[in-house]
């Protein structure tokens, strides 16, 4: 009878999952797009010019959160492939997979911004300094974690083989990152530190703080509708997909 | 005993067929030898440059050749069968593993560290630099070997194989390129490369406990 | 004893099985039956431990059996559709190398002779590669006069064979099970195997499941 309720539970989870994630996208969009508006008007606006560096200093606070993002996406990623890979739940592996291309995202933004703020400040689009060097390893580990995923045709191979990547990529993390600040200090390269420059004034932690949680918001969103799209793709056989009032509109 | 005599079959077995089919361990030897040798040929011949960039090139190239050995390592044991009868011995899959692995780095890995203070030379790196060469790749190569498996192990039958493992394992493998050549770096320029290659050892310590379960989960998992 | 529990499996998109139950006793055979694709192959490595099924589970001695892990695998000799044969080595070097990664080494002599109990005299100091299939598949089979383990689980063991080596095989199997051995084994070939046990599991598109 539990191992009934168990089968029935793990089949039947994503279906109630799928309806449960189209309730909370409109909501999280709309957080998203209310605190990353106030966040970008408070950055731009609100926030005093730095007596140091100027306006240009302005893109941390996108800098920032999305480095920050890009961290916390990976070990989230890879908590979700721990558990999947333990509790055999289809629905944890497809968190994992729905969360991977939002981070590669945020990685890349931070690179990005991270660049665009080296140009004037520096007058190099890249320094190779540790933390932009630690980004650029970790865009490369998501991008290794998609690359895996996309090969493998099997769903439940490319779940699990993408979950032991993940937890062996998390466990490497911060011992890239340690390396890579001792390769940085032994040679002692120009030093990128975004945040050191100058101390941070309380309205632009806030403001920064804000923009954290609205891209927080963004990933929940993003990363919660695309894994109605994976249910979608994967459970298109079943009935219950079939009888989805949007599957009838033909 | 068993455990320990299925790890030294398994010993036995890889080397006897890396003997038998000798192309894949001189590919890979002579793949690390042209790598090394082109770069003075996209450089230049300035021997105060060549002494600078030697541990890194040496290191990228020894890492490249690691790579390049790495696909075949469970690819012809999942096309042959063998390597569902290793998942069904009644050993524990992780030694065998460790076993494969053990093999994999003495018939590719030891006779690319052989090599290595050979090509040194063409950059005019002191002895005692040649001698640190020697023992970074001594003790960062097994590393390579362990981590590369993990990769090895998750790409098994994938299509193009081989360049996704380079994908998937590189960015992991990039704290023992950091370490391994700055142990060398770090005895060029006087600072002593004690640091790095405890740091290395710490490494591969933690590579030898690691690698070899992950590798048994991803063999499960792919041989399904 | 071996017990299969609501067992389902799902390849690709496709449910194979699903709540699939059945008992084997020591001294029983049971013959798997169903066309191409219907799981078979499946179904054995699910039994095996190579695939996790997504429902359901396998229990020895009312054990589960993926918590048993080698336990397990010690009782049980596989072989499937691949013969896991080195193609570089030849036969003793295989059947030796097997047999001490299943924890029961033999000499040289003793591998000798039972490859000439498997009707491969002659060849024994081959490399695999230049047999031919059937040879090969004797090879792979020589390792069932060795097994100790209780339960024999065989892939298609006939593919490949000629009349004589079909003959002797089938006896072997029927040896085991006398001797309170369990065999669960597919073929497509009409087999007569009298002796013990013999219970036969349809799989299909209509699989209720029920032996």
């Amino acid at each position: 009878m539990s191992a009934r309720s168990i089968s029935w539970f793990r089949f039947s989870s994503p279906a109630t999952f799928y309806h449960l994630a189209g309730k909370m996208v409109p909501w999280f969009s709309a957080i998203a797009v209310i605190l990353i508006g106030v966040g970008l008007y408070m950055s731009l606006f609100v926030a005093p010019t730095d007596y140091k560096q100027g306006e240009g200093y302005r893109i941390i606070f996108v800098h920032v959160p999305a480095a920050w993002m890009s961290m916390f996406i990976y070990v989230v990623m890879a908590l979700w492939s721990g558990i999947g890979l333990v509790f055999n739940t289809r629905l944890s592996a497809m968190m994992a997979q729905a969360l991977a291309p939002t981070g590669a995202m945020f990685t890349f933004l931070a690179l990005w911004t991270g660049a665009l703020w080296g140009k004037p400040m520096w007058g190099t689009w890249w320094v190779w300094d540790a933390r932009l060097t630690s980004e650029l390893i970790l865009l490369f580990l998501y991008i290794g974690f998609i690359a895996l995923q996309g090969a493998i045709d099997d769903n439940r191979r490319a779940d699990r083989a993408g979950a032991i990547l993940a937890l062996v990529g998390v466990v490497n993390v911060p011992i890239i990152y340690y390396s890579v600040t001792w390769w940085n200090t032994l040679h002692q390269g120009a030093s990128v530190s975004i945040s050191k420059g100058s101390s941070m004034g309380e309205v632009m932690l806030i403001t920064m703080l804000i923009m954290t949680f609205g891209f927080w918001a963004y990933a929940i969103a993003v990363s919660l509708s695309r894994v109605r799209s994976i249910i979608l793709e994967r459970d298109r056989e079943t009935t219950w997909v079939s009888e989805l009032p949007e599957m009838q509109v033909q | 005993m068993a455990m320990f005599d299925a790890f030294r079959a398994i010993v036995l077995r890889d080397l006897v067929l890396a003997m038998r089919r000798k192309t894949d361990v001189f590919s890979t030897l002579f793949f690390f030898v042209i790598v090394v040798s082109l770069f003075p040929l996209g450089i230049g011949p300035e021997m105060n440059t060549l002494r600078l960039i030697a541990p890194g090139v040496v290191w990228v190239a020894a890492l490249l050749a690691s790579m390049l050995a790495l696909e075949r390592l469970f690819a012809t044991d999942h096309e042959d069968g063998t390597l569902e009868q290793m998942i069904l011995a009644p050993q524990p899959l992780f030694v065998l593993v460790l076993g494969k692995v053990a093999a994999h780095w003495l018939a590719t890995g030891l006779p690319l560290v052989a090599m290595a203070p050979l090509l040194g030379l063409q950059y005019d790196l002191s002895v005692p630099a040649l001698e640190i060469l020697l023992y970074s790749l001594l003790l960062g190569t097994p590393a390579l070997s362990l981590i590369g498996a993990i990769g090895a192990a998750l790409t098994i039958g994938l299509r193009g194989g081989g360049v996704l493992i380079s994908l998937l394992v590189l960015p992991l493998c990039i704290p023992i390129l950091i370490f391994g050549a700055g142990a060398v770096e770090a005895n060029v320029s006087g600072l002593g490369e004690q640091g790095h290659l405890f740091m290395l050892a710490a490494l591969l310590v933690l590579a030898l406990l690691l690698a070899p379960l992950a590798t048994a989960a991803a063999l499960r998992v792919s041989a399904e | 004893m071996l017990d299969v529990v609501e067992l389902e499996c799902v390849r690709g998109d496709r449910r194979l099985f699903t709540g699939l139950s059945f008992t084997l006793q020591l001294g029983e055979l049971l013959h798997l039956h169903g066309h191409n694709g219907s799981g078979k192959t499946t179904l054995m490595r699910t039994i095996c431990g190579l695939i996790r099924p997504s429902g359901g589970e396998v229990l020895w001695n009312g054990e589960s059996c993926r918590k048993l892990g080698e336990e397990f695998t010690a009782e049980l000799t596989y072989i499937g559709h691949r013969n896991g044969i080195k193609e570089d080595l030849n036969g003793i070097e295989n059947l030796r190398l097997h047999c001490r990664l299943a924890g029961a080494p033999i000499t040289r002599e003793h591998a000798w002779e039972v490859l000439e109990r498997v009707g491969l005299r002659g060849h024994e100091d081959l490399p695999a590669r230049v047999l031919s299939q059937g040879q090969k598949r004797r090879v792979t089979l020589a390792r069932l006069l060795l097994s100790e383990a209780p339960l024999w689980i065989l892939d298609e063991p006939f593919t490949a064979l000629d009349m004589a080596a079909v003959e002797f095989l089938q006896s072997i199997i029927a040896q085991h099970v006398e001797r309170g051995g369990m065999v669960i084994l597919t073929t497509h070939q009409q087999v007569s195997l009298t002796r013990g046990q013999v219970r036969q599991l349809r799989l299909g598109w209509k699989a209720d499941g029920n032996v």
